[in-house]
């Protein structure tokens, strides 16, 4: 049982910031961010399933710039934490692990995630176009 | 006939290691990962092709098995992968055991209930009249 508050050695402000301790906590804030959304996710559903008017609300909601804000940091967390995901499912076969390759797959899993998001409200953009064009 | 574990019977009971148990959670971990993995990527074409949409399009397609079947299968690995995943942040930052004890029922309880809530409206909008 823990008692009094010991000091702690600075660690965050002296340690130096890696790619890959970045990204690691990266996947984990990213992880909790889409278990927030999927609140948000489960709402729309119950929403929709409500009716037009709790339907119309949500969508109004999801079309403010907040709304947009949120659903383009939750799209972004999204594609981090499946490319991310993948490169932990490589590692656990064993393959990757060294240095070198550490580095490779994060800067292509930064490149990933940034290229999945464009394309992705790109094409959701010019969807939601032809129908409010 | 016993069904097969993924531990020894000695290793459960010597149970070493700092956790001492912890191998089903991993794999757990993993197998709703590659689940995801196909779900996640339909969910998103699925929400662009249906960008704009009114509700009465939205329900339409619901109501067909395949997007149906495949969004209650989302929901499910969803919660039980985000669960999991959350139940180890709340295991390394609360020192607290009584906050920590109490956080980690609120949470698996209200990924149990979210994803009914998510699982009834679904099915509601596919069986509706």
């Amino acid at each position: 049982m823990t008692t009094d508050k010991r000091p702690l050695s600075p660690h965050l402000q002296i340690y130096r910031w890696q790619l890959t301790s970045v990204m690691s906590i990266l996947h984990r804030a990213s992880g909790v961010a889409l278990s927030l959304g999927a609140i948000l996710l489960v709402w729309w559903l119950v929403a929709a399933a409500e009716g037009a008017d709790s339907y119309a609300s949500v969508q109004t909601f999801l079309g403010s710039w907040f709304g947009r804000v949120l659903l383009f940091g939750w799209s972004v967390a999204l594609f981090y934490h499946l490319c991310n995901g993948l490169r932990h499912l490589v590692w656990d076969t064993g393959r990757g692990l060294e240095l070198r390759s550490v580095y490779a797959s994060g800067w292509a899993v930064v490149a990933a995630t940034a290229v999945l998001t464009v394309i992705a409200w790109i094409a959701g953009i010019s969807q939601w176009s032809q129908w409010h064009g | 006939m016993a069904e097969p574990r993924m531990r020894s019977p000695l290793g459960r009971a010597i149970g070493l290691g700092s956790a001492k148990e912890g191998v089903e959670h991993w794999w757990a971990q993993r197998v709703t990962a590659i689940a995801l993995v196909p779900l996640t990527l339909w969910f998103v074409v699925a929400v662009i092709a249906l960008a704009g949409a009114d509700r009465s399009l939205f329900v339409e397609w619901v109501r067909h098995p395949l997007p149906a079947v495949l969004l209650v299968l989302l929901l499910i690995a969803t919660f039980y992968h985000g669960a999991l995943g959350l139940q180890v942040v709340i295991e390394d930052y609360i020192e607290n055991e009584t906050l920590r004890f109490g956080l980690m029922i609120v949470m698996k309880l209200a990924s149990i209930v979210l994803a009914a809530l998510g699982i009834f409206a679904i099915l509601k909008m596919s069986f509706a009249a």
